[in-house]
């Protein structure tokens, strides 16, 4: 009996030491040593808000993540409506489609012809709300064109631009960027000067903001 | 080590990989260690909730259920008794039917993998198939 204590110890002390070594990987915020560059090459982002808001947050994501879908679909709309609309924050969305996501590439290219028309944000909803159509169908590009259309955009000049692939350079100059500065998962923000690399709920982003206003008041 | 031991150590187990995805689902850890992210795909979809509560509680309550009562038919009062090894049937058999519902989803429907979901299936019919020898041996003591 005494082994077999042992064994169910043993277990015990694995599987109890895994989930404590993983809630400390990631999720928690880390201090940034070095501000994020924003003055390079790239392309800065698409910017929705003040530009005199006190905190700007970096949003690294990729539109087939589905934990960037979960954030953006349950987090979003407060954000939008508590953070960026009263002006506290100044909210930066970076592309950072990853390789595992096989039609990653072509939804942030489809955003940034939608963006070309002054559509990002309409179709940065658009996919995100529907990520699990688009993402499992074999025929995306007719679900980008309809959620383009539905975002508000001109159909023509938005299949010219998909056609021309137009923005894939500055997408992929824009990833390859962004991985310099660290970043591996996602979604991650950059609020002030924390990182955090998990998605949020709005309370537990609430709170790295007020800290990111203190450091910034201070 | 009787057929008791044996689906006590594999219920400990499942338990830390319910207990993880459940903790994940809370918001508690952070990225899922799941390789091509199918684990997130699953989680995040509308069937990885019943009832209002995550599906890997279910593993987590599921699982300590099991492991208690395979503790409990260890001690002397029970080690002879039968209804341990009943009840460990009854429990890893709603278990693996659960678990054969939830792969349906996954292959059929959400159209992703969840390695640990995959892994929590392994465990459990690993439980259901030590208790139903158990139960057929017949011999409850070690």
């Amino acid at each position: 009996m005494k082994a077999f204590y042992g064994v169910l110890g043993l277990i015990a002390l694995v599987g109890g030491g895994a989930i404590w070594w993983a809630s400390g990987s990631g999720s928690g915020p880390q201090f940034i040593e070095q501000p994020v560059p924003l003055d390079t090459e790239a392309f800065p982002g698409y910017v929705m808000g003040s530009d005199s808001a006190t905190v700007e947050i970096v949003e690294y994501a990729d539109f087939q993540c589905p934990a960037c879908g979960h954030f953006a679909v349950l987090t979003g709309p407060d954000v939008k409506q508590r953070l960026v609309q009263t002006g506290l924050v100044r909210w930066r969305f970076r592309d950072f489609p990853l390789d595992i996501h096989d039609k990653a590439l072509a939804a942030h290219h489809a955003a940034a012809c939608a963006g070309e028309q002054g559509r990002f944000w309409e179709m940065h909803d658009q996919l995100f709300f529907n990520q699990g159509t688009w993402s499992r169908s074999n025929r995306p590009q007719r679900l980008f064109r309809d959620y383009a259309t539905a975002a508000g955009a001109e159909r023509d000049q938005f299949e010219d631009c998909m056609d021309e692939q137009r923005y894939l350079a500055r997408i992929q100059a824009t990833r390859n960027e962004v991985a310099t500065l660290g970043i591996a998962s996602t979604p991650t923000f950059d609020i002030g000067q924390l990182r955090v690399s998990s998605s949020l709920s709005y309370d537990s982003l609430k709170v790295l903001v007020d800290l990111a206003v203190e450091k910034a008041v201070q | 080590m009787n057929h008791r031991m044996v689906i006590a150590a594999l219920a400990l187990i499942g338990f830390f990989v319910a207990l993880y995805l459940w903790l994940w689902k809370l918001g508690v850890l952070g990225e899922m260690a799941c390789g091509a992210g199918g684990c997130e795909t699953v989680q995040l979809s509308e069937y990885a909730e019943l009832l209002g509560q995550p599906v890997a509680l279910y593993g987590v309550i599921g699982y300590l259920s099991i492991f208690a009562v395979s503790l409990v038919g260890l001690q002397p009062r029970w080690l002879s008794s039968k209804a341990p090894s009943v009840a460990l049937l009854v429990l890893s058999a709603m278990g693996v039917a659960f678990t054969a519902y939830l792969t349906y989803l996954e292959a059929a429907v959400i159209q992703a993998w969840c390695r640990w979901c995959i892994v929590s299936a392994v465990i459990i019919t690993a439980i259901a198939l030590t208790a139903l020898a158990g139960l057929r041996r017949g011999a409850y003591s070690s």
